[in-house]
């Protein structure tokens, strides 16, 4: 039974690797200086790069952050030091059930809430769309590390006559400090791999994006596109595209971790 | 305070860099049929002109509906849009939408036939019976009696079909209700239309790539998706009884009775075309283009890109397999231009 | 709960009006109010969500009322729409997640909490997260260029030969359909499983484990038939979040499933989701009834999601409660 039970658990793990060094390989050889570079290349031709789609998902996520995270953060602290027990379930609840919004009908609400009225697709409704999903992960993630922080440190501040808020911004939210950038970092990572919510809000373009009002690429899009094209050269460009955004996602993802693993005890989100 | 604030400068920063103006940027979006040629005009008018004209290759369906709603400037069909469809944008526009053919294409019968590697022979029968699930089996008599001497398996057949709303999608289905009532009632013409049997690609990119990947399969695309992927298509017997293959000649041959006859709104079907040397299953395809625009800017730029596109930019469509529009049509299409406002 | 500022001893309406306004001239009643707000803007947005999602499909909802769900036809042109082949197909590629997942995921949870010393369990249970957090997108490439081939040349004539008088395994070997989206969502939702289960089990009291072997039961007799019938609510819970997860998958189930509204007994038949349409046909909607119809899918879905998701905190909490109601009996 040890034995089989092991073998599960051997196979899930592997599956990481084994994901990690498919994309390595195939992905690997594609990735130059043009890959980061060069814009896509009319269809059917070889060659060009996805600068546009990098440079389009940066600009989303940090669109997406400054939707994102100042409603997480505050509205934790909200719930953290402000709120009585009632209210305080009520948002908790309205952040799970937006977590558990699958992302394609998160996409309809932003096509109706932002693409629909200003007749336009656009960088700020996909922002919009991502933005939308890293609230419920800020949200927790900054109540709970609040929450963590012992009450000697806000009796002590208030003891020394500082008032609620000069206690949470000076002494409060630097303790939990870490947990919440953790916390931000995570939300990113799991938003800049989302495609569903960008097809229909962010569309795609060829060119890089002006502003913020304009369709742009991005990186998750034209994986997508691309790997269901019949083009030879669009699928080495896709495995090259998915190496990067995996590296990326993954690495965020390791450092998040680890920065928690050493922090103050704080509890595991 | 101060992190929060330096942290402030550092987005506005950022923000502000990519706030940089550049060249003026038009949306369209459309039909995967020209997406080829379209995608190289634009790539050669943005070095000439400097306009960037941002093509989604989404499907004509989708270009037909996002011109209606207004979130792209124009859109691309290869399935005019129905009078139904022109009276909704009318409506929801106040004004009306423009149809300017841009070039002529071909859809081709493609298949990936383990031993199959040359033009098959495919009636209209043959090819109706197959779509409706009647015909399911590669070496059925109604296919092999056109193909005498090709080894066909007794494997069976697996179709696909366009998962989108797809001109090109209206094109075979067009051609289908043309030459089998069956067809006509049980499944009609239209961008999507209710398949009796396959499965579903995205786009012509995304059936070329199933079929290519999907033995014993067969599919509808547009000629440059098969030629430049290499899959073998089939030729097609035409009205006039002569199986045609779809090449330059037997494409503008299928044009022809329509340039005598064409509409003011250019739109017309010109699939299985009397003539023998037409290919039965050719098709224009058209820039959908707003008739009032409110930005001057990107309507000149338009105007521009039409006249360029159906004069000098005929240059680069034979390299693409795509036929020249006639004379008479580019003559009358210049006229027409002068109605976009 | 932290107190507020210093309460003002009041007689009256001004008075009240009068204390009100020293507490906003101090920053805490502000600050409390820009939180509030921040965290009531969530409640509205999510509420907004539910709204537009309801009134957006009322189209189709007052022509087809229940028969939506029941009617298998999806025919943009005649514009009539039905919701049966999307369920189907939804559920049935959930479900092949599931049987392949649950077993897999809840046996390395097991050997995870139980069975493998903290050295090795720890990091095993990082590489397990980084897998939860690797995109849809990822699983859609791998889907297409690695999982398609290898059904349609291998595994599906295969299952063909050996199970083929089975209706769950008959018609041609496309390499996409239901069975071949169920393996991606599988591998999707095994981190969920496993991390969800390994907490639970690790939450179960030392003392149960403990009576077991004190009684004589071998390590794996106390983990098989004690902690993990203890923990059921907990698991249960996981598996209802796995699904919830697994309906929800948009890109890599289009990308591997066939896209063709099929109901049909073959797990080797193509088929298609409620996610999938929504993302292949919404951008094209001509019409707003199929543009409504696509919009009461989404609704659907996400009734499903927040029954799921419901049901699977029930559980959680059920499992929390009953462990601790345990520690100190």
């Amino acid at each position: 039974m040890l034995t089989m039970t092991g073998i599960c658990a051997l196979v899930a793990v592997s599956v990481l690797f084994f994901i990690l060094g498919y994309f390595v390989y195939n992905g690997g050889v594609s990735i130059n200086w043009d890959f980061f570079t060069k814009l896509p290349v009319p269809v059917g031709e070889t060659g060009g790069g996805m600068a546009n789609a990098i440079v389009g998902s940066a600009k989303l996520l940090l669109l997406a952050s400054l939707i994102g995270v100042p409603v997480g953060f505050f509205g934790g602290i909200y719930l953290a030091e402000f709120s009585g027990n009632k209210v305080a379930f009520v948002v908790r609840y309205a952040a799970d059930l937006l977590n558990g919004v699958p992302s394609i009908v998160i996409g309809i609400f932003a096509f109706a809430l932002v693409v629909h009225p200003f007749k336009r697709f656009s960088t700020i409704a996909g922002a919009f769309a991502l933005g939308l999903m890293m609230i419920p992960i800020t949200l927790r993630n900054t109540e709970e590390f609040l929450h963590g922080v012992p009450r000697a440190l806000r009796e002590g501040s208030m003891a020394l006559g500082a008032g609620k808020w000069t206690t949470i911004m000076r002494v409060v939210v630097p303790a939990a400090y870490r947990g919440i950038m953790t916390a931000i970092l995570l939300a990113l990572a799991r938003v800049a791999g989302e495609t569903a919510p960008l097809l229909f809000t962010a569309l795609g373009n060829q060119y890089w994006s002006p502003g913020w009002n304009q369709p742009t690429a991005s990186l998750p899009v034209v994986i997508y596109n691309y790997a269901l094209s019949p083009y030879e050269d669009w699928h080495r460009q896709a495995w090259a595209a998915g190496l990067v955004l995996l590296g990326l996602i993954l690495m965020v993802n390791i450092v998040a971790r680890v920065i928690l693993s050493r922090g103050i005890a704080v509890p595991r989100s | 305070m101060k992190r929060i604030a330096g942290m402030l400068v550092v987005v506005l920063a950022l923000g502000g860099m990519v706030w940089a103006q550049s060249a003026l940027l038009i949306n369209g979006a459309g039909a995967t049929f020209p997406a080829p040629i379209y995608s190289k005009w634009f790539d050669q008018y943005h070095k000439a002109n400097g306009s960037q004209f941002n093509y989604q290759s989404v499907g004509s369906g989708a270009g037909i509906k996002q011109v209606t709603e207004g979130t792209v400037d124009f859109g691309a069909s290869d399935g005019p849009m129905n009078d139904d469809q022109i009276k909704a944008y009318r409506t929801k526009n106040g004004a009306g939408i423009l149809h300017f053919p841009t070039v002529l294409g071909a859809v081709v019968p493609t298949y990936n036939i383990p031993g199959v590697s040359g033009a098959l022979n495919f009636t209209p029968e043959a090819l109706s019976g197959i779509f409706l699930g009647r015909i399911s089996k590669w070496n059925d008599p109604a296919i092999a009696g056109a193909n005498k001497g090709v080894n066909l398996p007794g494997n069976d057949i697996v179709v696909i079909h366009r998962s989108d709303g797809s001109g090109t999608t209206y094109i075979w289905t067009d051609y289908l209700s043309k030459v089998n009532s069956d067809w006509k009632d049980k499944v009609g013409k239209g961008a999507s239309v209710n398949w009796p049997v396959g499965l579903g690609g995205k786009g012509n990119e995304g059936v070329t790539g199933l079929i290519k990947q999907t033995p014993n399969a067969i599919g509808y695309v547009e000629l440059i998706y098969a030629a430049q992927n290499k899959v073998p298509y089939g030729v097609v017997k035409n009205a006039s009884g002569a199986f045609v293959k779809a090449d330059l000649a037997s494409v503008t041959e299928a044009a022809a009775a329509a340039v005598k006859t064409m509409p003011e709104d250019f739109r017309v079907s010109i699939t299985n075309a009397p003539g023998k040397t037409a290919y039965p299953i050719s098709s224009f395809t058209w820039l959908l283009i707003p008739e009032k625009f409110k930005d001057t800017a990107k309507r000149d730029a338009i105007k521009g890109f039409v006249k360029w596109a159906i004069t000098d930019g005929q240059g680069d469509v034979e390299g693409l397999s795509y036929a020249k529009l006639p004379k008479e049509i580019v003559e009358k299409e210049l006229k027409a231009i002068n109605k976009i406002q | 709960m932290a107190t507020s500022s210093i309460n003002v001893p009041s007689a009256g309406p001004v008075a009240g009006w009068r204390s009100f306004l020293s507490k906003l001239r101090s920053g805490d009643e502000i600050a409390r109010l820009i939180t509030f707000l921040f965290a009531a803007s969530v409640v509205l947005i999510t509420l907004l969500l539910i709204y537009e999602l309801w009134i957006d499909s009322a189209l189709p909802r007052h022509k087809f009322g229940l028969s939506f769900f029941f009617t298998r036809i999806w025919d943009p042109i005649a514009e009539n729409f039905g919701a049966l082949p999307f369920i189907y197909g939804t559920l049935v590629t959930a479900g092949v997640a599931l049987a392949l997942a649950v077993p897999l995921g809840i046996g390395a949870a097991i050997f995870l909490a139980e069975l493998a010393p903290q050295k090795l369990s720890d990091p095993l249970q990082f590489f397990i997260d980084l897998l939860a957090a690797v995109p849809s997108v990822i699983y859609g490439l791998l889907g297409v260029f690695i999982v398609i081939p290898m059904m349609r040349q291998w595994i599906q004539p295969a299952l063909k030969s050996s199970l083929g008088f089975l209706p769950l395994f008959q018609g041609p070997a496309y390499g996409v359909g239901f069975f071949t989206a169920g393996i991606v969502l599988a591998i999707m939702v095994i981190p969920y499983i496993i991390s969800v289960s390994r907490e639970v089990l690790l939450s179960v009291p030392r003392d149960q484990r403990e009576a077991a072997l004190a009684l004589g039961s071998t390590r794996w007799e106390s983990t098989w038939k004690i902690v993990v019938p203890f923990a059921r609510t907990g698991i249960m819970g996981s598996i209802f979040l796995a699904m919830a997860r697994a309906l929800g998958e948009t890109v890599a189930v289009s990308m591997v499933i066939g896209n063709t509204p099929t109901i049909s007994s073959s797990l080797l038949s193509p088929g298609y989701s409620i996610a999938a349409v929504i993302a292949n046909e919404f951008a094209e909607a001509t019409g707003d009834m199929h543009t409504a119809a696509l919009i009461e899918l989404g609704l659907v879905l996400f009734l499903l999601t927040f029954i799921l998701n419901g049901l699977a905190r029930l559980l959680m909490l059920l499992t929390t409660q009953r462990g601790s109601g345990t520690a100190q009996a």
